[in-house]
């Protein structure tokens, strides 16, 4: 079972709010995808109107939200955006995202790193979207972060786990749960990111961008589920085509005959 | 969580059982990968991994030139007392041992750093007895400039020390703190260790966590081989090693392997580490870690210790005295125990050289971290 912070989660498949094409369909397909964690933009969501059609049926449901910062160029812009969520939505939990680069959106780890940090010390359960660098991921967990999120590949690519090598030693590392977010376009991608051994997988556009996001949510669903098992049944090892049963160079151990 | 609390934890029976009930599968299984692996790293220590000797070598002399290049790191011992308030029965500086006691003095200490100065050395093993009030914090505290002023790399191997004095010393110029468990075996630890803070198994077993915590870059773990299943042991200290790495993943770490050797008064060993084994154990590491420093003392034997080299050994002391002084008047009558490799640095070199291996003197600058000391 997977447990950050406080809160325990069946499904280790989290799942996002943007690019459906109506309120409806996103709704049936996060039910479809059975996760019960959903993050949702806050720069998105429309407090005045009072008729948000993102938030109002997310928040009659049982699923956690998950708001994020996405929008924030600096640390200073997503503490008051963290703030702003709690203050809106009553959860401490913040999905930390500090892009300054509008193009590839790739996360800005110097402001995620002071940013966790405030976070982290006013209370918040912070999850930081993050490059896939182990250095980083560290210093995150140092400072307080109930889990890191890694990118397999820049954000609604759909390029999957470029960064297997260093996803690796992210999982190998951390004492948190690690999410792989961004970049995972396939069922596929997302089994290979659970067979790896990462607690948890967050996929948005590959599932609202289908051309039917029910029925690629049950595929996300049950990819996850396998990739765990797998993980969990271990996973045989690689070996090159053929093993050596005899050296090719000099004997190393003769001089112990 | 401590580590002496994990220890605890571990089922010590089913491990040992496990190393004697793994099968060639297993052994197979971990030369497929077992990079930080502990079950693999079991499989490898086991004596099913025996037969495999020879593709465990290969594989370690691979990994280790990938990692090490062919570079050997060349460090000297320097005993600066024979001072011990501690009674451990297989260690000539023990307490009860009617030995001639001495601490160098300041000028003994330059007279000693000349000699290894001279041969070439830059990276230096400061090692005492263990006696905290006549060779405490002060001592060390007032000798390490002066050795910080000389080599670039001073490293030590002393009694275990608090976290502020670790701290302090690192501010001083300390680099690296070697401090062997001797055996991860409570009982078997107490049975050795009868008098003097030694005894405080919990107290050793946690100075790694407290050495880390000061900010030292390099910290040294060993076993004594043969005062208990050498095996279970070293599987142990892998255990150890895996908990130092995750939790304070800003430090180095090395590992020594010191097999149990005559001294003085001293104990023989009650399971006898053979060549073969020694062998199994260094590639077995290597397996289990490819960064890992392996070093290598003059405990070993001449043929033995050339022969080794490449199977993962990274560091290597040569032309080592044992005694406080030992340097300046080469007599024996102090020794803490034998030296099989009476051979002067300049010769262990050139064989490395010959062999194909880089001695390396220097590998630190030391203006790269300013110290107190400067």
């Amino acid at each position: 079972m997977l447990k950050i912070a406080d809160t325990v989660f069946d499904s280790r498949l989290f799942t996002g709010t943007g690019k459906y094409a109506c309120a409806n369909t996103m709704l049936a397909a996060i039910e479809a995808s059975r996760s019960q964690l959903v993050t949702m933009a806050m720069k998105r969501l429309d407090f005045h109107s009072g008729s948000d059609d993102i938030l109002r049926p997310l928040q009659g449901s049982n699923i956690k939200l998950l708001p994020n910062t996405s929008g924030a160029r600096n640390a200073q812009e997503a503490v008051f955006v963290a703030e702003l969520a709690r203050e809106v939505l009553g959860t401490h939990w913040i999905k930390l995202e500090i892009h300054p680069d509008p193009k590839y959106l790739m996360p800005d780890p110097i402001e995620t790193l002071k940013a966790a940090e405030t976070l982290c010390n006013k209370g918040y359960v912070v999850l930081p979207y993050v490059h896939a660098d182990p250095v980083l991921c560290r210093r995150l967990e140092e400072v307080g972060c109930a889990a890191v999120m890694p990118l397999g590949s820049p954000i609604g690519s759909n390029q999957g786990l470029a960064t297997e090598t260093f996803l690796k030693i992210i999982i190998d590392q951390a004492k948190v749960p690690v999410v792989v977010d961004a970049g995972i376009g396939t069922p596929s991608q997302a089994m290979q990111a659970m067979e790896l051994g990462a607690d948890a997988v967050l996929v948005n556009t590959a599932i609202a961008s289908s051309a039917d996001p029910i029925l690629m949510a049950r595929c996300f669903a049950e990819a996850v589920d396998t990739g765990r098992s797998a993980y969990l049944a271990g996973l045989g090892k690689v070996s090159a085509v053929a093993q050596h049963t005899s050296p090719q160079q000099a004997p190393l151990t003769a001089f112990l005959d | 969580m401590s580590f002496y609390e994990c220890l605890q934890a571990l089922p010590r029976a089913q491990l040992q059982m496990s190393l004697y009930n793994a099968t060639a599968a297993d052994v197979e299984s971990a030369l497929l990968g077992c990079q930080g692996d502990l079950s693999g790293l079991l499989a490898l220590l086991s004596p099913a991994a025996e037969p495999y000797l020879e593709r465990m070598a290969q594989q370690a002399a691979g990994l280790t030139r990938q990692r090490f290049g062919r570079n050997i790191g060349m460090y000297l011992p320097m005993y600066v007392s024979n001072l011990c308030a501690n009674e451990c029965d297989y260690c000539g500086f023990s307490m009860s041992n009617k030995i001639k006691r001495k601490v160098l003095n300041h000028r003994e200490l330059e007279a000693e750093m000349a000699v290894i100065k001279s041969q070439g050395f830059d990276s230096i093993l400061i090692v005492s007895g263990e006696h905290e009030t006549k060779v405490g914090i002060d001592y060390f505290a007032s000798m390490i400039p002066d050795v910080k002023r000389q080599f670039s790399y001073v490293a030590m191997e002393v009694q275990p020390l608090k976290e502020s004095e670790y701290h302090d010393l690192v501010e001083l110029g300390l680099d690296a703190v070697m401090l062997y468990q001797e055996t991860y075996n409570p009982i078997t630890y107490q049975a050795h260790h009868t008098r003097g803070k030694k005894q405080d198994f919990q107290y050793r077993l946690e100075s790694p966590e407290r050495i880390a915590r000061a900010g030292v870059d390099k910290i040294g773990l060993g076993v004594l081989l043969g005062l208990d299943d050498w095996r279970l042991d070293a599987l142990l200290m892998g255990h150890h090693l895996d908990y130092l790495e995750k939790q304070f993943w800003r430090t180095r770490y090395s590992i020594s392997l010191p097999r149990l050797r005559p001294c003085v008064g001293g104990i023989a060993p009650k399971v006898e580490l053979t060549d073969r084994g020694l062998v199994q154990l260094i590639c077995a590491f290597r397996l289990f870690n490819a960064e890992l420093e392996i070093s290598l003392s003059t405990r070993e034997s001449t043929s033995l210790r050339d022969n080794l080299l490449g199977l993962g050994i990274t560091q290597m002391s040569a032309g080592s005295s044992t005694q406080p002084g030992g340097y300046v008047s080469p007599d024996t009558e102090l020794d803490q125990f034998e030296i099989s490799d009476d051979r002067s640095a300049e010769e262990v070199a050139n064989v490395m050289k010959s062999r194909g291996f880089v001695p390396v003197w220097k590998d630190w600058e030391r203006g790269w971290r300013p110290t107190l000391s400067d």
